[in-house]
C-alpha cells in the first residue's frame, strides 16, 4: 500500500499545490466539461462560479478522485495523482459534500472523528491523537456545544460546520467544499466562509469552493473561476472576474456590480431592481 | 439464561443437579446424574442451546452489518438472496432424498451461490450506484430461487418430501446434533472476526460510497469483505436451522435504538440480543406445547409484537431519526 506521506521536510516545492491540466470530466459516455486548466497555491482560496447543472460538483468529484477524469492530468505538488489509492487521496484532500449521505444518528463528535479514518489502519480504533485532532477541529469551528448531539438532528448550518470540522480533522492540504453555504441562513453563511478564509490563512490550506453567490468571492476568495458551457470562461482575482459582463455570460442576468467601503467589497444587484 | 434453557424441557432437570453435573464435568469427577440425563444434556439440550445462540448471534450480526453497509435500517441479511438460495439448495437436497447432513451442505452451497451470482451481476453492471445495483440484483436472484423452490414443491412427493420441505422452510432447531455445531460455530466465529476488526470502517460506510472514499476507505474491498463475512454466517445459520425471519431485521434495529449506530457498540449488542432472543424463542418453542412450534412462526409473531412495543414509543419520543435526515 502506498503511504500518504508528506514531502520530505526541507524539500522546496516550487510547483503549485494543485495543478489541473487540460482536464475533461464527466460520466461514461458523457462529457460535462473539458479543457480545464488551472492551479491553486498553498493558502489560496479559489471560488468556482457556474450556473446550476454546469458541472461544478462533477469537477470537484473528479479532482477528488471519486470520478475518473475523461482526459487530462491532475497533479499535487507536481506529482500526478492518477494512481493514488483512496487513503493517500484522503490524506491530501478534505471534502465537504453538498449533501452528506449519512442517515444514521451518529453524534457530531463521532462524525468528526470519522475524518481521521485515513490516518489509521483498516482495523485500528481511533487513537488518543485521533480524538485530540477531532476535538481540536470541533473547537476551531466553535461547535463544542454540539459534540454530543445527533448530527442528523442539528440544523443545516450546524451540520455544515460539522462537515467542515470533519474535513479539518482529516488534516488535508487541499480542502474542497461543494456549495458550503447552500441552504444556510445569512449568519451561518458568514460563519462558514470566515472559517474557511481563516483556515486557508492559518494552515496554508489550498481551498476550492463553489457557490451561487458571486459576492461571496469578494468575502473569501483570492481568485475566481467561472465555468460556462463546460469550459473555463475566466479565471482571476474577484475584482477582475466578478464583473457585470462575466455574470451576464454566466447567469444570463443583467447585473450591476457596485463597490462599497472604498472598493474593499462589491455587491451584485440585478439591474432590474435599480430602476 | 443458557443454564435455564438447558434445564427446561420434557425431561425435567433440577437446577441443583445440572450445576453439580457441570462442576463434575469441569473437575473430571464422576457424573452425579443418571445416564439418560447426561445424554439429554450433552446430546440434545446443549447442542440445541448452543445452536440457538449461534444462529441468533449470526443473523443479528449479519443484519447489523448489512444495515450499515446498505445505509438502510430496514435491510435484513437475506437482502442479497442468501435465504432464497439456501432454501433452494435445501429443497433440492430434500427433493433428491439426500441425508440430513447433505441437505445442510446443499443449503449452505445454495446460499453462497446466490450471493456470488448477485455480486457477479452487480460487478458486471458498471457506472451505476453500486449499492442500488447490488440490492436490485439480490431481489431478482431471490425471486428466481424462490420460483425454483415453488417449482420443486410442486414436483415433490406430497406425502413424504413436501412436508419435509415445508417444515424446513418454517425453520427449526429440533434436528440439531453435536455434529452440526462443528460447522456452525466455526463459520459464525470466522464471520464475526472481520466485522469486529472493521467496525470503525463500517461506520464510515454508512455515509455512502463517495463520502467514504473521500475519507480514505477502499469501499469496494470493504464491501466484499463485509458481504463475504455476513454471507458465511447467514448461510451457516440457515443451513442448520432453516429460514428464521425477523431476527436479522428487528434485533439490529432494537440494538441501534438502545446503543446508537456506532458499530463498536452495535455489533456486540446485536450479537447479545440476537443470541438471547433466539434462545428464548427456541426454548419457548419446544416447551410451550407438547407439539413443538415452528421457530420461524414464533420469531415472526414475537418480532412483530416487539417491533410495536419496542420501537414505536421511542420513535414517538424522538420523532423519525432516520426520516428527519432523509427529508433535509
Amino acid at each position: 500500500m502506498a503511504l500518504g506521506l508528506q514531502p520530505a521536510p526541507g524539500l522546496v516545492v516550487s510547483a503549485p499545490r494543485l495543478t489541473i491540466e487540460d482536464l475533461s470530466y464527466g460520466y461514461p459516455g458523457y462529457v460535462v466539461g473539458h479543457g480545464i486548466s488551472l492551479t491553486v497555491g498553498a493558502g489560496e482560496v479559489l471560488c468556482v462560479l457556474g450556473r446550476n447543472g454546469e458541472g461544478k460538483s462533477t469537477l470537484f468529484k473528479t479532482i477528488l478522485g471519486l470520478l475518473r477524469p475523461r482526459a487530462g492530468t491532475l497533479r499535487v505538488d507536481g506529482e500526478p495523482i492518477a494512481g493514488w489509492n483512496p487513503r493517500r487521496r484522503a490524506l491530501t484532500f478534505g471534502y465537504v459534500p453538498q449533501n452528506s449521505g449519512g442517515t444514521f444518528p451518529f453524534t457530531v463528535a463521532e462524525l468528526v472523528l470519522m475524518g481521521r479514518t485515513a490516518h489509521r489502519g483498516p482495523f485500528a480504533a481511533p487513537s488518543a491523537a485521533d480524538r485530540e485532532a477531532a476535538e481540536e477541529a470541533i473547537a476551531t469551528l466553535g461547535i463544542g456545544h454540539l459534540a454530543a448531539r445527533e448530527w442528523v438532528r442539528v440544523s443545516g448550518g450546524e451540520r455544515q460546520l460539522a462537515l467542515v470540522a470533519r474535513a479539518l480533522a482529516q488534516e488535508p492540504r487541499i480542502l474542497v467544499l461543494d456549495e458550503p453555504t447552500a441552504g444556510l441562513d445569512f449568519g451561518n453563511q458568514v460563519r462558514v466562509l470566515d472559517a474557511v478564509r481563516s483556515l486557508a490563512e492559518t494552515r496554508a490550506l489550498s481551498v476550492l469552493l463553489s457557490t451561487h453567490h458571486p459576492e461571496q468571492a469578494f468575502a473569501c476568495a483570492d481568485r475566481v473561476a467561472v465555468l460556462v458551457g463546460g469550459e473555463l470562461l475566466r479565471i482571476g482575482t474577484p475584482a477582475e472576474v466578478v464583473t457585470a459582463e462575466t455574470l451576464a455570460a454566466c447567469y444570463s442576468v443583467d447585473v450591476a456590480v457596485l463597490p462599497v467601503a472604498d472598493n474593499q467589497y462589491r455587491v451584485c444587484v440585478p439591474r432590474a431592481y435599480l430602476e | 439464561m443458557v443454564a435455564v434453557a438447558i434445564a427446561l424441557g420434557p425431561y425435567q432437570l433440577a437446577a441443583r443437579d445440572l450445576f453439580a453435573f457441570l462442576v463434575a464435568k469441569v473437575t473430571g469427577a464422576a457424573s452425579p446424574l443418571p445416564a439418560p440425563a447426561e445424554t439429554v444434556i450433552l446430546q440434545i439440550r446443549l447442542p440445541r442451546v448452543l445452536a440457538a445462540t449461534a444462529v441468533g448471534a449470526a443473523l443479528a450480526a449479519s443484519g447489523a452489518a448489512y444495515q450499515s453497509l446498505f445505509r438502510n435500517p430496514l435491510v435484513s441479511p437475506d437482502i442479497l438472496g442468501v435465504s432464497a438460495g439456501a432454501a433452494f439448495g435445501a429443497v433440492v437436497g430434500i427433493f433428491l432424498s439426500l441425508s440430513v447432513l447433505a441437505v445442510e451442505a446443499t443449503s449452505f452451497a445454495g446460499g453462497l451461490a446466490a450471493v456470488i451470482i448477485v455480486y457477479a451481476i452487480a460487478t458486471a453492471i458498471r457506472g451505476r450506484d453500486a449499492v442500488l445495483v447490488l440490492v436490485l440484483a439480490g431481489v431478482v436472484i431471490g425471486a428466481l430461487f424462490g420460483a425454483g423452490v415453488g417449482l420443486l414443491k410442486y414436483l415433490a412427493d406430497p406425502y413424504n418430501q413436501l412436508p419435509a420441505i415445508t417444515f424446513w422452510l418454517l425453520g427449526s432447531l429440533a434436528a440439531t446434533n453435536p455434529r452440526d455445531l462443528t460447522s456452525l460455530l466455526p463459520a459464525v466465529a470466522i464471520g464475526l472476526v472481520p466485522l469486529a476488526l472493521l467496525r470503525w470502517r463500517i461506520d464510515v460506510m454508512t455515509l455512502g460510497d463517495e463520502e467514504a472514499t473521500a475519507l480514505g476507505v477502499d469501499t469496494r474491498m470493504l464491501r466484499i469483505v463485509v458481504i463475504a463475512a455476513a454471507t458465511l454466517m447467514t448461510s451457516a445459520a440457515v443451513a442448520s436451522s432453516g429460514i428464521i425471519g425477523w431476527v436479522g431485521l428487528v434485533v439490529p434495529h432494537l440494538a441501534r435504538l438502545t446503543v446508537g449506530p456506532a458499530f463498536t457498540r452495535l455489533l456486540p449488542i446485536s450479537v447479545l440480543f440476537g443470541a438471547g432472543y433466539l434462545l428464548a424463542v427456541d426454548t419457548v418453542a419446544r416447551t410451550l406445547g407438547t407439539v413443538e412450534l415452528p421457530l420461524g412462526v414464533l420469531t415472526a409473531a414475537l418480532g412483530t409484537r416487539r417491533c410495536f412495543c419496542g420501537s414505536w414509543p421511542s420513535a414517538g419520543a424522538r420523532p423519525g431519526r432516520e426520516r428527519a435526515a432523509a427529508n433535509d
